[in-house]
């Protein structure tokens, strides 16, 4: 065997390839590390927690879900010994104590137990709720008392209470938001009226008959509505904590109730999936930190779709002048390194740019141009979905003129003279041999800019991007399409819930949630353009791009 | 000095003749016709740069490249229906000119002509000539072989659609008709719609005819067609070439001297930018009249 000497290993050149090795593997050990701590703290979000009950040595007890175990840091107090341990519980029963979450210092502890029939309540409003039912009632006439007949009886009436729910959103939202939506435009017809000088004396009286008729409908559903929200109150459910404390609130005010200490894991599984499906589906409540997430991904898939049909002309364009047209010189090398510092200008300076030039120059102009009637309110003279993705478009153009122009260079020679030489104009030449087979490199310029832009938040605060959107870009009003307006987004969503939220503490796992699914997000787009890319390369097989 | 360039060539006469014909067994046992014709052609070549009307005639001709003089007073005519090939080594500006022949070097930033170049009489560089016209009536066929990433139906139609042909019958007329005048025809007619790109080095190479072809050219460019091609491809262009100079005028530029004597009727021999000698075919060969010439077709340099 061979004596290894540190010469003959320096001079074989392998430290080099180990230093190579050694970066890549490192790179990639942080961008898994970041993935699987998002995974976990993401994924574990769904997945129905035990309720853990602890009894303290001065006789009180704690419920709660487990959170966290840690060292004390610093224990000031001589009794505990260092390194000690102190549990924090999520103890919910945020209206009863002010606090949803409470460290437990691991050496009080008498006691540890899973209690099978204490509850969870999932609540519309105050969060979740760890108990027992005491009672549920109808108006004063007690129809069940005890946790085990209340649970029993339950059920039926959550059924009864989501379904009235139901009933009201459908209200709100479809029928009273027609109603709105048509009274703002017998507003608007009505102002344009008078702005036009005209005394237009028929049409205004036409105008106010469809008013009144419009109110009479609105009365109409508003008693409807008022009618169901009594209903939801009819029954009451009083419930104590593991203290003994009580609380009563209307059932209908329960979304979901369950023993998570005695469910199976396939019943555990399938409230994983319903919980995944409810945050990928529903609207956010709680200032964001319950619900869903839904209207943050339209939001988000809508703005790159937005910048995407913008981006790619416009650079494509831009490529194919620099590239092909314009004679080279100093001026196009200048021009081009502009182009790519362009790349590396802060994003916030876009939304600042955006803001001065889209919002208030372009849409200030569209707003007295067009929607005169609607003023002082603005229309297009303020952020929207529209504004930021052409915001995020123009902060992406760089990448993909150079990646353009990189896919025009590695065209062959040979097919432009083969073209020019069948008689093809240069721009035929271009339409329909040359642009087609830089295609791929077109795309992995789309590709680097979905991906810079779908992560990007500050210059959509600039642009746009609220924290929650009344309304959906796209709904059933004519235009459908409504590129006005503002919008929820991933990226801002996980800034808003994570360092803007009232209740830090508890929106931690919506901000894992938030952001596993904006990685998914991107993920997807990209894999939709590499699919593409793909087949654009299958297609021009043999052709070196 | 007489007795020794004529010494030498007929010393070294033999020499191509025995490469000739080693070359040429290869492509007989493809096709047997292949010799007979071109023992044919050798000897009923009549005297075509007495012609008349050529088709092509390069008059004073000077090219640069920047400051660069790429071809020097040239002065050649190339007659219709013949095949003229340019000879020489490296650099010496035959491809150059055979680019200036449907003005490709115009794409060329910072190339310069001087002189004429008449097709039919009509200057090709004169201010008023529309180019694309001028690149349908020349054609031209590279040394790299260039079919479009797009089916084979597609890279035939492509200059006629260029021309608004839009009747989807004439097109797949016109492909079928090109296909056949490249020899090509009875190998892909099943397969059309496959991509170009699929099929073997030599068929491209016949595919980028027949696209020339398709959109109706007087004149055929070739500029080193066979270079990347093995032997039986090679001699299957050359057959073709035999049927194609019956409807248009071929030049061909090539490296292989054997190609040369093999199937052009006339042969130009550049050397630094300067056509040296331009005779017919069997002359250059046989009987050569400038020194440069035979040094260089019997291999003494070059």
């Amino acid at each position: 065997m061979e004596k290894f000497s540190i010469k003959k290993f320096l001079d074989s050149g392998s430290l080099f390839i180990w230093l190579c090795g050694g970066a890549l593997g490192l790179s990639l050990l942080m961008i898994g590390g970041l993935l699987v701590v998002i995974l976990i703290n993401g994924m574990g979000y769904f997945w129905p927690k035990d309720l853990l009950q602890l009894t303290l040595n001065d006789g009180s007890a704690v419920l709660g879900e487990w959170v966290a175990t840690e060292t004390i840091p610093n224990s000031e107090s001589s009794a505990k010994p260092k390194g000690h341990e102190r549990i924090q519980l999520k103890v919910g029963n945020r209206d009863l104590y002010g606090l949803d979450f409470r460290w437990v210092d691991r050496a009080d502890i008498v006691n540890e137990q899973y209690p099978s029939d204490v509850v969870v309540f999932e609540r519309r409003e105050w969060g979740k709720f760890f108990g027992r039912i005491k009672q549920i009632q109808e108006g004063e006439m007690s129809l069940a008392s005890g946790n085990e007949e209340g649970m029993s009886i339950l059920f039926p009436l959550l059924e009864q209470t989501n379904g009235i729910q139901e009933r009201i959103d459908a209200i709100e939202k479809e029928e009273i938001g027609e109603l709105n939506h048509r009274l703002e435009q017998t507003r608007l017809q009505r102002r344009s009226l008078e702005m036009s000088g005209q005394s237009g004396t028929g049409e205004r009286a036409a105008i106010e008959a469809q008013v009144q008729a419009l109110e009479a409908r609105y009365e109409v559903q508003n008693i409807a509505l008022i009618a169901l929200y009594d209903e939801l109150k009819r029954f009451r459910m009083t419930v104590v904590d593991v203290a003994g404390e009580a609380q009563t609130f209307p059932v209908g005010t329960l979304m979901n109730a369950w023993l998570p200490n005695s469910l199976g894991v396939g019943e555990k599984l399938l409230m994983y999936v319903q919980n995944f499906w409810e945050v990928l589906s529903e609207e956010p409540r709680e200032a964001n930190t319950e619900g869903g997430i839904f209207p943050a991904i339209f939001g988000t898939v809508m703005m790159v779709v937005i910048m995407s049909i913008a981006v790619v002309p416009f650079g494509v364009l831009a490529a194919l002048y620099l590239k092909e047209y314009a004679t080279q010189g100093v001026v196009t090398q200048m021009i081009r390194i502009a182009v790519n510092n362009l790349a590396g200008v802060p994003s916030i300076v876009f939304g600042v740019f955006g803001l001065g030039f889209f919002i208030y120059a372009v849409g200030g102009t569209l707003d007295q141009l067009f929607f005169a009637e609607a003023l002082p309110n603005p229309t297009f003279g303020t952020g929207g979905i529209l504004w930021a993705s052409l915001t995020l478009a123009l902060m992406t153009v760089p990448v993909v003129i150079v990646a353009t122009e990189e896919g025009l260079s590695a065209v062959p020679r040979e097919y432009r003279e083969g073209s020019l030489a069948l008689g093809a104009t240069k721009l035929e030449s271009l339409w329909r041999v040359v642009l087609p087979c830089a295609m791929p490199g077109i795309l992995t310029g789309l590709i680097l800019a979905v991906s810079r832009a779908t992560g990007e938040v500050a210059p959509l605060m600039l642009t746009g991007v609220v924290k929650l959107a009344p309304s959906l870009p796209v709904d059933g009003f004519f235009p459908f399409l409504h590129l006005d307006r503002k919008f929820m987004h991933l990226g801002f969503h996980i800034f808003d819930v994570g360092f803007q939220s009232p209740n830090v503490e508890a929106a931690k796992p919506m901000v894992y949630v938030t952001t596993f699914i904006l990685v998914l997000v991107v993920l997807m787009l990209n894999m939709a353009a590499i699919a593409l890319r793909t087949r654009m390369r299958k297609r021009y097989a043999g052709s070196s791009v | 000095m007489q007795i020794t360039a004529n010494s030498a060539t007929s010393g070294t006469s033999a020499i191509p003749k025995e490469r000739m014909r080693r070359s040429m067994l290869v492509v007989e046992k493809m096709t047997n016709t292949s010799e007979r014709r071109n023992q044919e052609h050798m000897e009923s070549t009549s005297r075509p740069l007495a012609d008349a009307h050529p088709k092509i005639v390069i008059q004073d001709m000077n090219f640069f490249y920047g400051k660069v003089q790429a071809l020097t007073k040239v002065n050649m005519p190339i007659p219709a229906n013949q095949v003229t090939a340019f000879i020489g080594p490296s650099g010496c500006g035959k491809s150059t000119l055979l680019r200036c022949l449907n003005r490709l070097n115009d794409l060329v930033d910072g190339t310069r002509i001087e002189g004429k170049i008449l097709l039919e009489g009509n200057d090709i560089y004169d201010p008023g000539v529309d180019v694309t016209d001028l690149r349908t009536r020349v054609g031209m066929v590279f040394q790299k072989v260039n079919p479009f990433p797009k089916s084979i139906w597609q890279n035939v139609a492509y200059g006629p659609q260029l021309r608004n042909v839009k009747k989807r019958a004439t097109l797949d007329d016109l492909v079928e008709k090109s296909l056949q005048g490249a020899g090509l025809w009875e190998e892909v007619k099943d397969r059309l719609h496959g991509s170009a790109l699929g099929l073997s080095g030599g068929q491209q190479q016949r595919l980028c005819i027949a696209r020339a072809l398709a959109v109706n050219p007087d004149v055929l460019l070739m500029d080193e067609p066979c270079s990347a091609l093995d032997p039986i491809s090679t001699g299957r262009i050359e057959e073709l070439l035999y049927t194609l100079k019956e409807q248009l005028t071929v030049v061909i530029v090539t490296h292989n001297m054997q190609q040369a004597a093999r199937v052009s009727d006339l042969t130009g021999f550049f050397l630094l930018g300067e056509l040296i000698e331009y005779d017919d075919t069997k002359t250059i060969f046989t009987n050569p009249s400038d020194r440069r010439t035979e040094d260089y077709i019997t291999g003494r340099f070059g």
